[in-house]
């Protein structure tokens, strides 16, 4: 009898103590906020551009992270998409043409002759890359400017181009060399019709 | 003799180098033009010095170096700077980028220059100084600015110094040249850079395949008493890589990630040491330098010293190429170089080598056949990778993977590709990782400063926010203060006599209140008369008491407002209220004073002498509201705002066009009805903008006709200057001959100054 008595007690002390090293360590090491949206956040290209449907990256990135879908993308296009699948261990989707389609990096350009002062691109810059003031031609900072074109819809006059990012020799990327070609020409149709089959 | 070591992997390509050592150096023709590009080495691009048409000297600076990694350039010859603009450089991508170009005047003439003398005699940091002013750039093919390396014994303990004079590369023979002929040179400049980094020991590293550069050399260090080994290496490909090169004379490998001076070596190539005797000791520039032209489609291979900026044409022409049978040109050697199209491209500080191959000698790569994973490119890898563990990460994609397995250790040598018995092209593959690994790294950079700037901005706009509603919560509690002070104030002193200076509003409010009085007292006694009352007599008295309380208050209320109006608009405004009340009280009057004679009251007298008071008083307003009205006229016109006008009207524009444009882009009928209702409307305010705007413009007009011009003209005029300013611009920029340059600057020079007079004419009008 004491044999149990003593094993029940033993264990009970063991789950006291366990329990209040657990609660400890729930309350030492607590997590603050969710680690996966900075994860998702790093990601993101941050233009802040909002096409998909949320203000900014980092909403979108909580929104990912409470399930939504990671094909919204469009200024970081497939190859966001391919890194959220893996970190998220998701499928690969292709790009939701809903929100947009991948265009090449660009940046602003404001005719300044044409500009009028209004300030209202001012206020929808997300990242102050145009400097100017009320009734004072505007201009954008070229290096800050990351190309969302949040400032071309509320220009009243129009006077905003957003002007494709040209390669320089030290942007340059090196192509992707040609995939071998198939030697065997009877290799070529086998498996289309393998798969067609099924 | 120190003893030889090995590293892992090489090649034995076939040497093909015989061929341009028959011939001594011999020099380039100086062509017409000479093109510089800014960015001839590792680093910044340089700043240009001069402008378009200055006239420079031989060895003269013409662009500086913009960050501490870069470069000086000088100009090769004496000449004029013909254009700075985009032009293709020596680069694999075949992309331009900014260059100078600079007309040889075939004199030649050198900027005044002269060495250092005793360079022993200076500081070090002197002698680095003016390394740097030299220009100098590693011409083994990489282009690291020379006075970076020379500043490492700052910060590092250098024992040893390796001179690469291993040129492994096949084809390649410059270097073997410069030692045969100007060894002396090659040991100068040994004896300069090892004055700088007092190295313990210095080593020269020779493949045995140059029999006669190593005589050369030994025969020129008998006269040095520096501690220098020559260390004869076997040929074999890549030992001249720099890695390689230490790992052959040392033993030592170089880390990962590291600098060979970290470990103590610093490295430097032959050319490298010439360049810096010539500079040290005669004060000239790198502006030339030792090039292999070779190939089977030149006549007579040999090694040239061509000055910087000589477009590989000349080069060509100059070894008697056959452009028959060139089929391709190749900039460097045939492992590491790169495959130019335009031989208009220049030679630059690390050029070391031109091949002008056929058909034949350099066959298109055959195709590429699956990977067998047989591991001959692991043997051959010289930097002791997993060559085709790499291939499949960069083929798919798999970036992160490769950068584990250390792709950014890969010297892109070639030597992997040239084993590999599937013809896999993998050099190309490693290239293509690296630069995509680079785009992500530099787009991760971006994206992390936009991150920076728009949480910023989040910040700031929050705190503008907060800031705003605690300033109005502020003011709430003010003002809720000062109310409740108020109406205890009021509660206290209720029978408070009226403040000295009331203002316009509470005098108003008096005024009110004293002609409603009026009113009713005006009313009961009406309705007593009416009943021949007998307390008439009383009320007739409260009534005068009214009537001329409320004349009081009126009084009060138009002194007041006469005083205190301010704007020319708004006393005029007020004047016409005051005629316009004059004119109603009057009417009343009348109606009343009409009831009165109807009913044959004994008031009438009365009335009718306040009736005509009351008409007088109108007559007065109405003149005073006339006056004011007739001395704003004349201003009222000119104040339109011919500016916002024309804003409204570009804004009513754009509006169309974007509706418009929604109209083109609607499927739905229904909507499609819907847009061109909005259209129909936009284009109704936009005519009328358009209206007011031409209203506008035409009271410019007018007056400007009066002062004897004719606005619309004067416009015109301005504005076919203006276009005759540009078009001379742009045909300037096409211009060949200087004849025409110069015709058509003056033709511009007139345009501009008659185009800036009538601007100025119209501004006065607008």
């Amino acid at each position: 009898m004491s044999t149990v008595l003593t094993a029940i007690i033993v264990l009970f002390l063991l789950a006291a103590v366990f329990g209040i090293v657990l609660g400890y360590a729930s309350v030492r090491f607590k997590v603050e906020g969710n680690p996966i949206v900075d994860q998702i956040d790093a990601i993101l290209p941050q233009t802040q551009c909002g096409q998909c449907g949320y203000p900014g990256c980092r909403p979108y990135a909580e929104a990912i992270a409470g399930g939504d879908a990671i094909n919204k993308c469009p200024p970081g296009g497939q190859s966001t998409i391919d890194a959220l699948a893996d970190l998220l261990d998701v499928e690969a989707v292709p790009l939701d043409a809903e929100h947009g389609e991948e265009k090449p990096r660009s940046v602003a350009y404001i005719r300044e002759d044409e500009c009028i002062g209004c300030t209202k691109c001012i206020q929808a810059c997300p990242v102050d890359a145009i400097l100017g003031a009320a009734k004072q031609m505007h201009t954008v900072i070229t290096s800050e400017c990351t190309g969302c074109d949040l400032c071309v819809e509320p220009c009243p006059v129009d006077c905003i181009d957003m002007i494709p990012i040209e390669t320089t020799p030290n942007t340059w990327k090196w192509p992707e060399p040609p995939s071998p070609m198939q030697l065997i020409a009877t290799d070529r149709g086998r498996g289309l019709s393998a798969s067609e089959a099924h | 003799m120190s003893k030889v070591f090995a590293f892992h992997g090489g090649i034995h390509p076939p040497e093909n180098k015989k061929q341009s050592t028959r011939a001594p150096i011999s020099k380039a023709p100086v062509p017409d033009k000479l093109v510089l590009p800014m960015q001839q080495h590792i680093g910044g691009p340089s700043l240009p010095l001069v402008k378009v048409g200055d006239t420079v000297l031989k060895g003269q600076m013409i662009a500086e170096p913009i960050s501490r990694i870069s470069a000086s350039i000088h100009a090769p010859t004496s000449g004029k700077v013909v254009d700075i603009a985009e032009y293709p450089i020596p680069h694999a991508s075949g992309l331009s980028a900014e260059c100078i170009v600079i007309e040889a005047d075939g004199e030649d003439r050198w900027i005044e220059h002269q060495g250092l003398g005793d360079y022993k005699q200076l500081k070090r940091t002197d002698l680095i100084e003016h390394i740097r002013a030299s220009g100098i750039a590693g011409m083994g093919g990489a282009g690291f600015p020379t006075d970076v390396k020379l500043h490492l014994s700052e910060d590092h303990i250098v024992n040893t110094l390796i001179i690469n004079a291993a040129e492994c590369e096949p084809y390649i023979t410059a270097d073997d040249m410069l030692m045969r002929e100007r060894a002396h040179e090659v040991l100068g400049g040994i004896e300069i850079i090892a004055h700088i980094l007092r190295p313990s020991h210095v080593l020269i590293g020779i493949e045995d395949n140059k029999p006669n550069a190593i005589h050369a050399l030994e025969a020129v260090l008998k006269h040095t008493d520096l501690n220098i080994d020559i260390v004869v290496v076997p040929t074999k490909y890549p030992s001249g890589g720099e890695r390689q090169l230490i790992k052959l004379l040392t033993d030592i490998e170089v880390p990962s990630g590291r600098i060979p001076a970290d470990i103590g070596i610093v490295c430097q190539n032959v050319g490298t040491t010439a360049a810096i005797y010539r500079a040290v000791h005669f004060g000239e520039p790198l502006i030339s330098r030792i090039v292999t032209v070779t190939g089977d489609a030149v006549r007579h291979p040999k090694n040239l010293e061509a000055l910087i900026g000589t477009p590989f044409s000349t080069l060509l022409e100059a070894c008697d190429v056959r452009p028959e049978a060139l089929s391709k040109l190749v900039m460097g050697g045939p492992m590491m170089g790169v495959t130019v199209e335009n031989d208009q491209i220049p030679l630059i500080k690390t050029t070391n080598c031109l091949i002008a191959a056929t058909e034949h000698e350099m066959p298109a790569a055959p195709p590429t056949q699956a990977c067998i994973r047989c591991g001959m490119c692991e043997q051959a890898c010289p930097a002791e990778l997993l060559p085709q563990q790499l291939y499949w990460f960069a083929k798919g994609r798999e970036f992160e993977k490769a950068k584990h397995h250390n792709l950014f250790d890969c010297i892109e040598c070639g030597a992997c590709a040239y084993v590999c018995p599937s013809s896999i092209p993998l050099v190309q593959y490693y290239r293509f990782a690296k630069s995509e690994i680079r785009t992500e790294e530099r787009d991760q950079q971006k994206a992390d400063h936009a991150r920076q700037r728009f949480e910023a901005r989040q910040a700031r706009l929050e705190q503008e926010a907060a800031e705003k509603e605690a300033r109005r919560k502020a003011r709430a509690a003010e003002a809720a203060k000062a109310q409740s002070q108020k109406t205890a104030v009021q509660s206290s002193e209720a029978a408070a006599p009226e403040t000295a200076a009331p203002d316009a509003k509470q005098l108003k409010t008096a005024a009110a209140v004293a002609r409603t009085k009026l009113k009713k007292a005006q009313k009961a006694y009406d309705e007593a008369a009416a009943l021949n009352a007998d307390n008439l007599a009383e009320l007739e008295a409260a009534l005068n008491e009214a009537r001329s309380k409320a004349d009081e208050a009126e009084k009060a209320l138009a002194s007041s407002a006469s005083s205190g109006s301010e704007g020319g608009d708004d006393q005029s405004k007020q004047l016409k209220i005051a005629a316009a009340v004059a004119r109603t009280k009057l009417k009343k009057a009348q109606d009343a004073l009409k009831n009165a004679e109807d009913k044959g009251l004994d008031g009438v007298d009365k009335l009718r002498a306040t009736v005509a008071t009351l008409e007088q008083k109108a007559n007065e307003a109405q003149q005073a509201y006339e006056k004011a009205e007739a001395s704003g006229t004349d201003k009222a016109p000119v104040e339109v705002d011919i500016k916002a006008l024309k804003q409204q009207v570009s804004i009513m524009r754009t509006k169309l066009k974007k509706a418009e444009s929604a109209i083109d882009n609607c499927e739905d009928e229904a909507d499609k009805t819907r847009l061109g209702q909005e259209v129909e409307e936009l284009k109704k305010r936009f005519e009328q903008a358009t209206a007011q705007f031409d209203k506008a413009e035409q009271v410019l007009v007018e007056r400007a006709a009066q002062a004897g011009i004719d606005l619309k003209q004067l416009r015109i005029d301005a504005a076919m200057a203006r276009a005759a300013v540009t078009k001379g611009e742009r045909s300037l920029s096409k211009a060949e001959s200087d004849e025409e340059r110069s015709q058509i600057e003056q033709d511009l020079v007139a345009a501009r100054s008659k185009a800036e007079a009538l601007n100025q004419t119209l501004s006065q009008y607008e």
